[in-house]
């Protein structure tokens, strides 16, 4: 017998949900593009100054 | 134990607005403004600098460490929170933002705080943040929430880090100085929360979090506030004695203080919580967790000029 609870939700996609979806894969994208920006931003620094570099302060 | 009901919430699209209110914004501001004190200090103290950009990318990590804890306890409170009528409209149980959405959220969040704190800082300043937010998101939601009336005092720890990790960014170590500020935060806490809570204690009885005035009574909670009061006023003048504080922090310090016992002495003498309570009364603890949240702004303020600005003049050993 199948199982109620294992049916997938079949509720239709609105024009709402669509366009929370790509806000929300927007705002995911510009996330990720800022962590590696700061990454980079560390990087450049710790290179200029020398800090956390063996033998270095 | 109460049965815990809530009706299930109908699905609604997540704003940018929930994602923001997942991590509690006011309390990260809080976190925010009490761990750039205590970078200010860290380097008005020792003369250690660190780059500008290396400290907003630590002070961002401390922003991002806050929303995630906060995101993972309303994971774990969202069948509580839809019961309460304070929490019922948090992003969770207004059916925004699915569940497991939030816990997703905050422990991603949680591993880019930590690791951008580490490439910003060191490792101490990273394993203290992970620590805070293991604390707040594991021991106090998940372990002391539910079980125990001492949930605020122990769990006050995790809102107390801030300055340390603030301060172990700029050094790599934590000293005397920076655990005062800790001490601070840790004994403001209680008399804090605890005003909220004589407001509030009917809702957590309702869900059967043990908060003070439910397991102990009101009159125990006003006792129990004006005794931390008296502590948090004398620690928050130990930095007069370390040099951490000068003569701004002193007389904040003091007078804030003093304003801090006053609201705490009118609450012990008043019935607020009581049923039948005056609404005077009531306006009352609602005025001191008002006047207590102006509190450590202030004094954390006071920190801030004093290291920030060049106007630290210390009272002793100057």
């Amino acid at each position: 017998m199948e199982d109620p609870t294992l049916k997938p939700d079949v509720r239709p996609i609105t024009p709402e949900d669509l366009a929370a979806r790509k806000k929300r894969n927007l705002w995911l994208g510009l996330a990720l593009a800022g962590f590696v920006i700061l990454v980079m931003i560390t990087t450049i620094v710790r290179l200029a100054t020398g800090t956390g570099i063996s033998g270095r302060m | 134990m109460t049965e815990l009901t809530a009706t299930t919430p109908a699905k609604r699209p997540a704003t940018a607005a929930d994602y923001v209110n997942l991590m509690k914004p006011r309390i990260m501001m809080l976190v925010v403004f009490t761990a750039v004190a205590g970078l200010a200090a860290a380097s008005g103290i020792t003369g250690v600098t660190m780059h500008p950009a290396m400290a907003a990318i630590a002070v961002l990590a401390v922003a991002l460490g806050s929303g995630a804890a906060g995101a993972i306890n309303m994971w774990y409170d969202a069948d509580i929170d839809a019961i309460m009528s304070r929490t019922a409209t948090r992003p969770i149980p207004s059916g925004a933002v699915p569940k497991e959405e939030a816990l997703t959220m905050g422990l991603i969040m949680s591993g880019v705080s930590v690791m951008l704190m580490w490439l910003a800082s060191n490792w101490l300043a990273a394993a203290l943040l992970a620590m805070s937010i293991a604390y707040y998101g594991w021991f106090y939601t998940m372990v002391l929430k539910r079980r125990t009336a001492q949930n605020i005092v122990i769990g006050g720890a995790a809102g107390a880090f801030p300055p340390v990790i603030g301060w172990a960014a700029v050094t790599g170590n934590t000293p005397l100085d920076a655990w005062i500020l800790f001490a601070i935060i840790f004994f403001w806490t209680p008399p804090h929360f605890w005003a909220l809570s004589l407001l509030a204690h009917k809702e957590y009885a309702k869900v059967s979090v043990p908060m003070l005035p439910v397991t102990h009574g009101t009159k125990a909670t006003r006792l129990q506030i004006i005794l931390y009061t008296v502590v948090l006023v004398a620690v928050s003048l130990a930095p007069l004695a370390t040099g951490l504080g000068g003569w701004i922090y002193g007389a904040v310090a003091t007078l804030l203080g003093l304003v801090f016992l006053a609201f705490s002495v009118a609450l012990l003498r008043s019935k607020a919580g009581d049923d039948g309570a005056p609404g005077a009364d009531m306006k009352l603890a609602r005025n001191t967790f008002l006047f207590s949240i102006l509190y450590l702004f202030a004094l954390f303020g006071a920190v801030l000029v004093e290291h920030a600005a060049g106007l630290h003049f210390p009272v002793i050993g100057a």
